[in-house]
């Protein structure tokens, strides 16, 4: 039977169980205390006693109180209806809670089980079937999701029979499956996965290629990031970390989009809440909130359960990647979730690492942005996961445990710089220290090439140069003065100026400048780029500043307008006479 | 808390430590209270039959045989109208000479709201300060601390704030106050004519320190009742939160924790969390909205204690003095509030977002152009006029003793930009400067 125990001993939400029978690490348990159950994790075994965290305030909790093992580790339910949904780190639906305030170990199922869904089988009688094969699809929200054979089944099965197309709820049993031995699996349109183990029901992970466009320029054009890429932005407080990821979310050309707002302020999370029914997705129509799941476990809920929401958000991204589809995940803050492995490491009483947090962060880390990926189905089709994580670094000093350990996962870099927030150059993200490996693979030099010519990256990195050229001069001519140094320095800075202004500098309050298509940073980025290829001739360097001045302010009415719109052409034009003014024969 | 007559009594304590002290107990529920030798406790840690109590008041004088009682219960509040208007030190007990509370008896630190059941702040809150009104607009339902060196007028700021904040309720969690602060905070809101809208909660230097841990939740227990319970707007002032910390890391040491950074608890950011989050806009139209003070060492941020408190609040205002005008003032570049987008052009004049900025960025010139002053460059004829606006600037709109409309530190916005540069220069959208910039005379 099932493992029983009692509470042995309480140090906040870290409490001993003394076990009955078998238990494993990772397992679910629960605690009963007046009447009430809460949820916990075994992170550690020691003979019968079972260490575990709980998920909840363990405020009233005794010696002897009553432990329940569950068999299972942390799960998900997995099934059609979770898109557009809030729930909690612990996959429990907000919505359904009752109240202004959360209650302890008040657990909510997180699908409808009453809603029908349009089912189309896939597959048929006598078809052979492995985890993950396509069984029948079902529309969510314009989506065609997949009904699965579960991830945990092993080995080759049978189909035996599929129920015809019509109308189900999640619970109703739409097909038989066979193994070799011939016992019958009768199935529904919902499975459960351990959210710490990756699903890998796919044939194969090659090093992804295909740009995910964001719609923001110093990302696509400067630092792109792939279908199936990482990425992380680490950044002091209030330099936008929060901001460009709600932007991404919005605007990124995903299939679906999920959000794990993960110890951080519950009024951004309201933020979705409020604006993604409302607002469009760029690219299909629809309200953004029908292609968006919400992980929230803000900085005031459970600190165990911060820790699950990433992982909780992960599982569900992979799920969907698994029908076919490009998933974008972002989480905001991955040192939130560290640091709830730092509380519950030195409650346990753990050897600390550097700054205390737990010796292994790094293989956490790493283990977890390896989930991402671009993925070949085992029917041929592809699917991705695309990670974003923001880092909150201590100090915003980079040299600190988890950015240094991101670092080493994450494929793009994407540094928030407190003097460029300072200055209000927004989105922060300092040019030249940032990266993004994939620039570096042939793999998406070819992509690119295909997709808008292979002039694209050779510009991109002469823009580069020239704001690195920018940057130099800049710091010269602090020591040296204006006219400590040569009119042509005064040229290159204001050159780098016009790349910063138009390029990488962009409103993510204003309806048009906050997105751009490709296709616009393209023509604009060759807009500038002939702009800094041209010569021009001074007598003296105060009137270079005045002068650049006019031409930035024109290609930034220009982002403000609409594209090719009368309005853009007029400014292109007063732009081509201030340019006139200065033609070098 | 008197004691009542069938609790059993534990009269045989095996460790004591500053702050902590172990005895063998059993039928313990985590968190509950005690009380040793008279004075209050919490159970903090529980092992088999050893319990762990942390003893509010310290330990000093504390015997192994002094009489330990179990109170059945976590720290709780009496909440009712009647505690408008009344003094508490930080267990809830009147100070004030007045008689108890009578009310339901609410524990505290209680559970957080669903974040799917709040609504989104919008409500703008006025100051009159231009540094706050002007540049970091406040709404309520928002969490926001002052930045300040212990030598600025903080304290003044805030309660000038929080009068003018047209609150229902106003609730003054004061931790490691001196008493001549707590005086002030008195006098002012008597004078004021405020005191029926205040409920006080004061831990003063004079306390021991460990009391303070629970001042802001007794505040925001207390926050709740009117702001859930009576549908009204509250304004809690939480100051100095890095007293708090402080105590909060004495705690934890001496309760052989592995501190992190600054000798702070790893958990130093969930604890924070926690009180700061409270700040909420419910949907039934109370509202719970925090200012608080951070004090810092020298201007330094970067110290744990400011630090996590930036990654949880929304915004900072930053006081600083002004060598130029030799005035207080609300540092504009180090100061955000994150909520003033919610607000500012939409309840507000459309302007003001772009006029906000021009001025802010005209200033940063301004700062430009004294660096290269104070470093021995020439300056040109455009360095020379930041440096005038600045000056004005920061005299008419930036200083603290500003107390205008939002329409008039627009309207002198405007003014200061014809009066100091050319309409080019400023940056802003052509159809507000065709529609606001002020005719020449
Ligand atoms: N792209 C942007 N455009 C305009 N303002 C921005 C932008 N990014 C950040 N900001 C400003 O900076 C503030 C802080 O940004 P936020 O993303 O919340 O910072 P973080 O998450 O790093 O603490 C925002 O409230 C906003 O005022
Ligand atoms: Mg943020």
């Amino acid at each position: 039977m099932s493992t029983k125990g009692k509470v042995k001993g309480i140090i906040a939400n870290l409490v001993i169980v003394e076990a009955d029978g078998p238990v494993s690490q990772n397992e679910i348990c629960y605690l009963e205390t007046k009447g009430t159950k809460l949820m916990a994790e075994i992170i550690k075994v020691i003979g019968a006693n079972a260490y575990v965290q709980v998920f909840e305030s363990t405020r009233g909790l005794k010696i002897g109180d009553d432990v329940g093992f569950s068999g299972h580790m942390l799960e998900v339910v997995l099934g059609p209806g979770i898109l557009s949904r809030n729930y909690d780190g612990l996959q429990n639906d907000l919505d359904k809670m009752e109240g202004v305030f959360l209650k302890r170990g008040d657990y909510t199922y997180p699908l409808d089980v009453d809603r029908l869904w349009d089912f189309t089988p896939l597959a048929v009688a006598g078809d052979e079937v492995i985890a993950g094969s396509w069984l029948a699809e079902v529309p969510e929200n314009g989506q065609p999701h997949k009904i699965m054979v579960p991830f945990v089944f092993e080995g080759k099965y049978t189909v035996k029979s599929i129920i015809v197309a019509g109308q189900y709820s999640i619970n109703e049993q739409v097909a038989i499956m066979i193994d070799q031995e011939g016992n019958e699996y009768p199935l529904t349109m919902i499975q459960k996965w351990p959210v710490k183990k990756a699903i890998k029901a796919y044939r194969e992970k090659p090093r992804p290629f295909k740009l995910l466009e964001t719609g923001v320029r110093t990302i696509d054009t400067i630092n792109p990031i792939v279908e199936g890429g990482t990425g992380f932005i680490p950044g002091p407080f209030g330099t936008g970390k929060t901001v460009l990821q709600h932007a991404i979310s919005k605007q990124a050309e995903a299939d679906i989009v999920v959000i794990a707002a993960c110890g951080e302020r519950a009024n951004e999370v309201v933020e979705i809440f409020t604006e993604f029914p409302e607002l469009e997705d760029p690219h299909t129509g629809r309200k953004l909130m029908e292609r968006t799941v919400i992980i929230a476990n803000t900085s005031n809920m459970p600190v165990a359960s911060r820790e699950a929401s990433v992982y909780t958000a992960m599982t569900i991204s992979e799920y969907y990647r698994s029908m076919g589809l490009k998933v974008l995940m972002m989480a905001d803050s991955t040192s939130r979730w560290a640091q709830a492995l730092r509380e519950m490491s030195n409650r346990l009483e753990e050897l600390p690492g550097q700054d205390a947090f737990p010796m292994d962060l790094s293989a956490i880390i790493a283990n977890f942005y390896s989930r991402a990926g671009f993925v070949f189905l085992n029917n041929g089709k592809t699917g991705s996961v695309t990670f974003i994580g923001t880092v909150s670094p201590a100090g915003g000093n980079l040299k600190e445990p988890v950015t240094e350990s991101t670092k080493k996962a994450a494929r793009c870099f994407y540094a928030l710089q407190q003097s460029r927030a300072d200055s209000k150059r927004y989105p922060a993200i300092n040019p030249i220290d940032s990266y993004s490996k994939y620039l570096e693979y042939p793999e998406f030099e070819g992509y690119i090439e295909k997709r808008i010519g292979a002039r694209w990256i050779p510009m991109v990195n002469e823009a580069k140069t020239i704001l690195q050229r920018g940057m130099e001069v800049s710091e010269q001519i602090d020591i040296l003065g204006d006219d400590g140094v040569p009119i042509d320095y005064h040229l290159k800075l204001w050159k780098s100026e016009i790349i910063d202004f138009v390029i990488l500098q962009q409103d993510a309050f204003d309806k048009i400048d906050m997105l751009t298509p490709l296709e616009r940073q393209q023509y604009m980025l060759g807009k500038v780029m002939e702009i800094c290829n041209r010569d021009f001739i001074f007598d003296n360097f105060t009137e270079v500043s005045g002068y650049f001045k006019r031409i930035i302010n024109t290609l930034r009415q220009m982002n403000y307008s609409d594209y090719e719109s009368e309005k853009f052409i007029g400014y292109e034009n007063e732009l081509k006479d201030i340019l006139k003014e200065r033609e070098v024969a | 808390m008197a004691t009542k007559a069938f609790q059993k009594i534990y009269t045989q304590i095996t460790q004591i430590t500053k702050a902590t002290c172990s005895l063998k107990a059993t039928g313990i529920g985590n968190e509950e209270l005690a009380e040793v030798n008279g004075r209050l406790a919490q159970v903090v840690k529980i092992i088999g039959d050893e319990v762990t109590l942390q003893i509010f008041g310290g330990t000093e004088g504390i015997p192994t045989n002094a009489e330990v009682t179990f109170l059945g219960k976590s720290p709780t509040l009496k909440v009712s109208e009647q505690l408008a208007g009344r003094f508490f030190n930080a267990y809830g007990d009147p100070i004030d000479g007045g008689p108890p509370i009578e009310g339901e008896e609410r524990e505290i630190g209680g559970p957080s709201v669903n974040p799917v059941r709040r609504k989104q702040p919008s409500e703008l809150i006025a100051t009159g300060i231009a540094g706050i009104d002007l540049n970091n607009t406040l709404v309520s339902g928002q969490k926001i601390p002052f930045f300040a060196d212990p030598d600025q007028p903080f304290n003044q700021v805030m309660a000038m704030v929080a009068l003018r904040a047209k609150a229902d309720k106003i609730i003054l969690g004061g931790m490691g106050l001196t008493n001549d602060d707590y005086l002030f905070y008195r006098n002012v809101f008597d004078n004021a004519g405020a005191l029926d809208r205040i409920v006080s909660f004061v831990n003063t230097t004079e306390d021991p320190p460990v009391e303070r841990l629970l001042v802001p939740d007794m505040a925001l227990t207390a926050a709740e009742y009117f702001a859930v319970d009576k549908n009204q707007s509250v304004l809690v002032l939480l100051t100095d939160m890095t007293l708090f910390a402080d105590a909060l890391s004495i705690v934890s040491n001496r309760m052989d924790q592995i501190p992190s950074k600054d000798s702070m608890p790893g958990s130093l950011y969930s604890d924070l969390a926690k009180i700061y989050e409270k700040a909420v806009q419910f949907p039934s139209g109370g509202s719970i909205t925090i200012i608080a003070v951070t004090t810092l060492s020298g201007g330094d941020i970067t110290h744990s204690i400011p630090d996590n408190t930036g990654y949880i609040t929304e915004g900072q205002l930053f006081l600083r003095r002004d060598t130029d005008i030799s005035k207080v003032i609300v540092d504009p570049f180090r100061s955000l509030s994150r909520l003033k987008q919610l607000v500012i052009g939409i309840k507000t004049r459309e302007d003001h977002p772009q006029v906000m900025n021009a001025l802010i960025r005209l200033f940063a010139d301004a700062a430009n152009a004294k660096t290269k002053m104070e470093n021995g460059f020439d300056l040109s004829e455009y360095d020379q006029r930041t440096l005038t606006f600045a000056k004005e600037y920061s005299r008419n709109l930036l200083a603290i003793d500003v107390n205008i409309s939002i329409d008039e530190m627009l309207d002198l916005g405007w003014s200061l930009l014809a009066k100091n540069f050319k309409k080019e220069e400023v940056g802003i959208r052509q159809v507000l400067v065709d529609k606001y910039w002020p005719i020449s005379n």
